[in-house]
């Protein structure tokens, strides 16, 4: 589903360079659970970018299901997120003056189904995330946990091939954490592709491969005994 | 533009953001409302200054010569000429459609008019009928001179008010009555007052043809006074004057040999040339208002790109998620100017019925001399309003197009 190779990407900073990725390989299959670790500054949240065609890299190849990903212009980097992947951010990015329904829609709007019919999948999916009566809800008016898997079926609704969460669980407790990483685990139970990247060990272990990045390099890339998120709750 | 999903994302925004939505409308609101005040209380102004004018109506033009100033055809500068009969006449048939009222005048300054015993210094006008209308004047009793009078140069005169009260004691009728004019009999048909005041009543009236031939003046006359035909509006009254000024001018320069260049000998009193500078002022009230109308809508324009930079940087996370979630620029740049354009459209159309509405209620009731019923083209009114749209909307395409250009990923960390 996905292959990198020799991934780099340095950023600028005033008049020194910084190497973020140095050289990354990296590939996985569909129906795969990756975690991405690492601590602040390893390159981790860059990686996540460039997956999601949200950053663009310096130099390497990408295939997103066996799409090459380079040289896009705005226009089809917008089209292909839209068409292949689903976000899920830590700070959540709900527009804070839709309804949960409204920002479920969101991304098909962007693809251009009508209202009736958007209102419809949307609905379905805020189902799936079990927040059906919460549909008229403001952002605001919802918890932390609500907030995310609000996100979760935003992410969902536009059917990527790929889900890519950037620390998920980084503003919620625990227990919201474990509610969460259940949901991802049910989706992922599915056939769908998540990658997450976390630095929360217990996170990480409930996932089915964890890649190890430090300084820019992966240095550990394995696969895991999945912990089930439901046993701890 | 009609795409309906596009209207329910914008309605959804607007009802969202009321404040936001509602400040931009007022400034684009007022200042289309201060302009159509501004460009009504303008006309207004005009309406009413051209009216105290068009009152008056006194569209008089007089001719007169002096001598000349520049050589022409080996004739030294400094000559005396004097208008004659023939000029008169030429002038008559060739502007018989503009003129309405026309004189000749001969005059004789200072002649000795007496009456039995009495007796005084008066001028003598020698004249044509038309000159009691051009001065204004109206009888007391009697007639005027008349056109057969001129015919047969009858030795008739027309007394001033004055001349009467001066010269026939105890309330004499002057009617019929023989009084002399530098020693000549001439019979009295009639008197007159005129509102120009009591010097124009110090004079006496005869036909200006026996004035000529009874005063040695052969074919000359001193001056020539006309009135020309009320036209539909005052900018063509005086382009019509002006016309008619320049074809005379240049009909007497070229019978009496005096050079085109020289603008002494030649003496030209239009009336409406007053009230031009008067409306030269208007024009100056108009453009100033003009001026300060279209600063105005400056300022509206300026205002609302502020608006929209601020609305483009506040809405810079919104964006950014939009495009992560796969908005392509161009539905960027699409939904921040549909919004913009909407919202100044509305409001626009709003101060400029409100303006209106203003100018209709308020408007019949100011009365002064100078502001008679304001109002405004309202072509010019939508027309400005369609500029403040189009500008509006030029203004909020660049924070647009700055905004569609935003990487999600920056937008996205602005936390």
């Amino acid at each position: 589903m996905i292959e990198i190779k020799d991934l780099h990407k340095s950023y600028q900073m005033g008049s020194n360079s910084l190497h973020v990725l140095k050289g990354i390989n990296f590939s996985v299959k569909e129906g795969e659970l990756v975690a991405i670790m690492g601590s602040s500054g390893s390159g981790k949240s860059t990686l996540l970018n460039i997956l999601g065609m949200l950053d663009e890299a310096d130099s390497g190849s990408y295939f997103l299901d066996n799409l090459p990903i380079k040289n896009l212009n705005e226009k089809i980097a917008a089209r292909y997120r839209n068409k292949f992947l689903g976000f899920i951010f830590q700070s959540f990015n709900l527009i804070n003056y839709k309804n949960a329904l409204d920002n479920v829609a969101m991304p098909l709007y962007y693809q251009g189904i009508k209202r009736k019919e958007r209102t419809d999948k949307a609905l379905h999916y805020l189902e799936k995330v079990g927040l059906a009566d919460w549909a008229t809800h403001l952002p605001n008016e919802l918890s932390g946990g609500q907030k995310q898997r609000v996100a979760i079926a935003r992410a969902l609704a536009s059917e990527p091939k790929v889900l890519l969460a950037d620390e998920p669980t980084g503003a919620l407790d625990t227990k919201t954490s474990y509610e969460v990483l259940e949901l991802i685990q049910g989706i992922n139970d599915e056939g769908k592709t998540i990658l997450i990247v976390t630095h929360e060990e217990d996170i990480a272990h409930m996932t089915k491969r964890i890649v190890n990045l430090k300084d820019g390099i992966i240095i550990n890339d394995g696969t895991v005994k999945q912990v089930r998120a439901n046993s701890y709750v | 533009m009609f795409n309906i999903e596009r209207w329910q994302e914008i309605f959804d925004t607007i009802r969202k953001n009321k404040l936001r939505t509602f400040l931009t409308g007022l400034s684009v609101a007022s200042g289309i409302f201060i302009l159509v005040i501004l460009l009504g209380v303008g006309q207004g102004m005009q309406n009413g200054i051209s009216q105290e004018f068009e009152g008056d109506a006194s569209n008089s033009i007089w001719v007169w010569t002096r001598p000349t100033s520049v050589e022409y055809k080996g004739l030294n500068p400094g000559r005396f000429f004097s208008m004659t009969n023939e000029d008169f006449d030429f002038i008559h048939k060739t502007n018989e459609e503009v003129i309405e009222y026309e004189s000749s005048r001969v005059r004789i300054w200072g002649a000795v008019i007496s009456y039995k015993k009495e007796s005084g210094n008066y001028r003598i006008e020698g004249i044509h009928p038309g000159f009691q209308f051009i001065e204004n004047q109206s009888m007391v009793s009697g007639r005027f001179i008349n056109q057969q009078d001129i015919n047969e140069k009858n030795k008739i005169v027309a007394i001033g008010n004055k001349v009467k009260e001066a010269l026939f004691k105890n309330d004499e009728d002057p009617l019929g009555k023989y009084i002399r004019l530098n020693d000549i009999p001439f019979k009295v048909v009639g008197v007159y007052t005129d509102k120009g005041g009591e010097r124009e009543e110090e004079q006496v009236s005869v036909p200006s043809t026996t004035a000529q031939q009874v005063f040695n003046r052969g074919q000359t006359i001193s001056n020539l006074s006309y009135t020309l035909k009320p036209e539909k509006d005052f900018e063509t009254a005086v382009a019509k004057s002006e016309e008619f000024v320049a074809t005379i001018t240049s009909y007497l320069k070229n019978k009496h040999i005096i050079a085109p260049t020289d603008e002494r000998a030649i003496g030209i009193g239009n009336s409406l040339e007053q009230a031009k500078r008067f409306y030269n002022l208007i024009f100056m009230i108009k453009a100033f208002f003009w001026w300060v109308g279209v600063c105005t809508i400056i300022a509206g324009v300026v205002g609302v790109s502020n608006i929209m930079l601020i609305i483009v940087k506040e809405r810079t996370k919104e964006i950014g998620i939009r495009k992560a979630i796969g908005a392509l620029p161009s539905s960027i740049i699409g939904m921040i100017l549909h919004e913009a354009i909407f919202v100044t459209a509305i409001a626009g159309f709003t101060g400029l019925i409100f303006g209106l509405i203003l100018l209709e209620v308020v408007g019949p009731m100011i009365e002064t001399d100078f502001i008679s019923s304001p109002s405004v083209n309202f072509n010019v009114a939508i027309t400005t309003v369609f500029i403040l749209i189009i500008a509006g909307a030029i203004a909020g395409f660049f924070p647009a197009w700055r905004a569609a250009k935003i990487k999600p990923i920056v937008a996205l960390r602005d936390e």
